[in-house]
């Protein structure tokens, strides 16, 4: 990093006013993730967005500015896979908008109408340095609707959202099983109908090209099928046994849609497939129970993927009982302790989440030019006598405390 | 240990008793004996499956003949008593009734259950495996010593007479209530619990009026016999409990019918804690990672175990997993969030061990590493509150019952291919001799 060049920025920064959306903050440690660890560094965040990142001598921090301090700085956590917001803590019929029963197939269903940004989990996880959500319908029903990445924060839905939709969810096996589809077979099959649906409806859209009245008529659950076609939406399939996974690979070649596959329990069994087919694979909890469809879940997957090189994170997931959800932050440091270390495991719930979430452009380290989203700890983040101490999105505290 | 050829499990068995008798020094470690300071450099000798000696190297004499086992770096602790699960797979009380104290977990449990292997990986020695808490009463829970066993009874712990030992389950609050014949309501709970306990007070006062003669005694009724052992003080009463007024209501119950119990849960201890501690009451905390997923978990919070220890009473402060709510792998990690929340080490780890024996009244036998009591103990790669720790061993009366270093163990530990099965082998195992 050049240190004049941040000087001089930090110096023309000086001249402008100040904004609620600046910021400092100051860590013994601050891992940028993105590059080394810095030693007593500074990072400073102007309207919103990292302006300066470096040690002592590097950064000059603005005056006036409100400065926040800690042992240990990161990047703000994101958790690749959540429910919270559509599932609610009480567990009541009245907060678990996470999955509508009336249908097998619900592409259409929007996280963006059923979101509760008020909801007391997110304030929860908030609270553990967890900034950005990818939260969204549930791995329920062989397509349960669509998912959405957040920030935790705002009030309403509109201030919390990043991207409206961000995926469609997809789920096989025994978690979507009901009377029909009611076999593995019948579910590629009810899924290979709806995409080749899909696909009718997108000639007759591109037939009619400009010409209005040659449109067929609307139908809001094939344009988002259709978009996952055209690969501007992938479609997340929550696979666990090795058979499913294999199929959701199957069905990705067949239909050429972007796969990003979920769960994935038995993934260290096609280990060659997965990297073949350059899948990003988001992975069950390291706490998950690791019954039925997990009972041969292992928490060694997590290093077996880092080895094969295989894009990876981890994920909360979607819980139905107690706790109703994980927490990011702690599924990393179990991932950390059964081999897969402490600083990969930071960075797979910070940057490897941005990149398989595609928003690494704003989102997962500590570099200039990123959104100002940081968690501050009294001690290493994944150590459980340890507590987050503060959590900023784009420079401004939305928590300050001791958790 | 359970991959080693069936053929060798004779020699084993032979070895594992020569190892009994043969005494084995653990030497170097940081020992964390729970029922004093911890000690650097400190040495175990354990002997027909008994701590011998614990304490500083240079004031344990290690016996000539003994097979020294150097354990530099590690720690050492003892055995971790889990007061709450539901591994084995066994259910109790079927729903026909609220009340149902004649079932007995003893006659459920599948004693080669991977859930038992699993607790063998994260450290646990001895279990409370009750039932669930879809009853006001579920059944009798059973306490077991988690060596591999070919049975349960030669799981179960015992009394002097041979009688397997247990308390009774018992729950209030919302899981208990359902459509009739159970209560729908909590004043209904409370109603038909104090109908049971008056119904068995006056069955024992049938007995003593027959003074032994058998033509005058009642007719037997397992229910009862069941209700008396607890009403005598030797069947204590481990209940679920959530919120606030149903914590104050088992301390009720309690005092009317002079029951010991020990309240499980407790999520709102943190709010009756004063209560709790005047009634003498002993928690068995359940530590969860978020509050919520059923209305009565709403205000769960880990400081339960804080508060208890700032009024002078962290004797009452214990934890369980409630295995498969929390994991029974990861147990050490509860008694680590509490330290988060704001309780002590030394309360964390009593709560995970003594404190734990003494809801189950077993801390003449574990919970702690002095002299005389079972060797029951762990060898964990650091510090038993760090995340990064791992149990590498886990021995239960002076045999090692799991090895992190062994493959077929590690699956237990970390699970993969077949690590949900139960464990097999018809004459497996009474736990691995040192060698």
């Amino acid at each position: 990093m050049n240190a004049k060049l941040i000087g001089a920025i930090t110096l023309a920064l000086l001249s402008q006013p100040t904004l609620a959306q600046d910021l400092v903050v100051r860590g013994e440690r601050v891992h940028t993730v993105s590059g080394a660890v810095i030693d007593n560094g500074i990072v400073v965040v102007k309207a919103g967005k990292i302006v300066a990142v470096g040690n002592e001598r590097q950064v000059q921090p603005p005056g006036g500015v409100r400065t926040l301090s800690a042992k240990v700085v990161t990047p703000g956590l994101i958790d690749a896979h959540s429910v919270i917001g559509l599932a609610g803590y009480l567990n009541q019929p009245q907060d678990q908008d996470q999955h509508d029963p009336t249908g097998p197939i619900q592409p259409e269903l929007r996280a963006i109408d059923a979101y509760n940004a008020r909801e007391r989990l997110v304030e929860w996880v908030r609270g553990f340095g967890v900034t950005t959500l990818h939260t969204g319908h549930g791995p329920q029903a062989l397509v349960s609707g669509q998912t959405m990445v957040v920030k935790t924060r705002g009030e309403t839905i509109d201030e919390a959202v990043l991207v409206p939709r961000a995926m469609i969810a997809a789920t096989l096996g025994a978690a979507s099983r009901t009377k029909s589809p009611g076999t593995a077979g019948k579910q590629i099959s009810m899924l290979r109908e709806a995409l080749i649906g899909a696909q009718e409806y997108q000639r007759k859209l591109r037939a009619a090209g400009d010409d209005a009245a040659a449109r067929p008529e609307r139908d809001l659950r094939k344009e988002a099928l259709v978009d996952v076609l055209e690969r501007k939406t992938p479609l997340l399939v929550t696979a666990h046994r090795h058979q499913d996974i294999v199929s959701a690979l199957r069905l990705a070649s067949e239909f050429g849609f972007q796969l990003v596959l979920d769960g994935a329990s038995e993934a260290y069994v096609v280990i060659d497939e997965l990297r073949l087919a350059k899948v990003p694979v988001i992975v069950h909890p390291p706490m998950a129970r690791f019954v039925e469809e997990l009972e041969n879940a292992s928490r060694s997957t997590y290093r077996k993927l880092a080895d094969a090189n295989i894009a990876f994170t981890l994920q909360s997931g979607y819980e139905s009982y107690v706790p109703k959800t994980r927490v990011i932050l702690y599924e990393a440091g179990v991932a950390a302790a059964y081999g897969l270390g402490a600083e990969r495991a930071l960075r797979s719930i910070t940057l490897d989440a941005a990149k398989i979430l595609g928003l690494d452009a704003r989102l997962g380290s500590l570099e200039v030019g990123k959104d100002g989203d940081l968690a501050l700890y009294d001690g290493d983040p994944f150590e459980y006598a340890s507590h987050c101490i503060g959590t900023v999105i784009e420079g401004v505290p939305v928590f300050e405390g001791s958790r | 240990m359970r991959t080693l050829a069936r053929s060798l499990t004779l020699a084993l068995l032979a070895a594992a008793a020569v190892a009994q008798e043969l005494p084995h020094a653990f030497v170097g470690a940081r020992v964390l004996p729970v029922s004093g300071p911890p000690l650097e450099d400190g040495v175990i000798v354990v002997q027909f499956g008994r701590v011998r000696a614990v304490g500083v190297r240079a004031a344990v004499e290690v016996p000539a003949s003994a097979k020294v086992v150097d354990v530099k770096g590690k720690v050492l602790m003892p055995g971790l008593v889990d007061t709450h699960s539901h591994v084995g797979g066994g259910w109790g009380a079927d729903s026909s009734a609220p009340i149902q104290p004649d079932v007995r977990m003893l006659d459920a449990i599948n004693c080669r259950d991977a859930g038992l292997q699993r607790a063998q990986a994260g450290g646990i020695t001895t279990i409370n495996v009750m039932s669930g808490s879809g009853h006001l009463m579920s059944g009798q829970t059973i306490y077991l010593k988690n060596r591999d066993a070919r049975t349960i009874e030669e799981q179960c712990y015992r009394f002097p007479d041979g009688t397997p030992m247990g308390g009774m389950k018992m729950a209030n609050g919302t899981n208990s209530q359902q459509d009739p014949p159970f209560p729908g309501t909590r004043g209904k709970s409370a109603a038909l619990v104090r109908e049971r306990f008056l119904a068995a007070q006056e069955y024992k006062r049938k007995l003593d009026a027959a003074a032994g003669d058998p033509t005058k005694l009642p007719a037997r009724d397992l229910g009862h016999e069941a209700m008396l052992e607890i009403l005598a003080g030797q069947r204590i009463v481990h209940h679920h409990t959530h919120r606030h007024d149903d914590i104050v209501t088992v301390l009720r119950l309690s005092k009317e019918f002079g029951f010991r119990v020990v309240l499980h849960h407790v999520s709102e201890a943190w709010k009756v804690a004063d209560e709790i501690a005047a009634a003498n009451a002993a928690c068995s905390l359940i530590v969860l990672d978020t509050p919520g997923g059923k209305l009565e978990a709403m205000d769960f919070d880990a400081r339960s175990a804080a508060e208890l220890e700032r009024l002078g009473r962290p004797d009452l402060v214990g934890f369980h997993t409630d295995d498969w709510i929390t994991d029974s792998r990861l147990f050490l990690r509860s008694a680590a969030l509490a330290v988060r929340a704001g309780v002590s080490r030394e309360t964390a780890l009593a709560g995970l061990t003594l404190n734990a024996a003494k809801m189950l009244d077993l801390q003449e036998r574990v919970g702690s590493l002095e002299p005389g009591k079972d060797a029951d103990f762990l060898v964990l790669s650091g510090d038993p509150l760090s995340t990064y720790t791992r149990v590498e061993q886990t021995w239960v009366e002076g045999s090692k019952v799991f090895d992190l270093a062994n493959e077929a163990d590690r699956l237990w530990a970390e699970g993969g291919w077949g690590a949900g099965l139960a464990r097999a082998g018809a004459l497996c195992c009474v736990g691995e001799a040192v060698k």
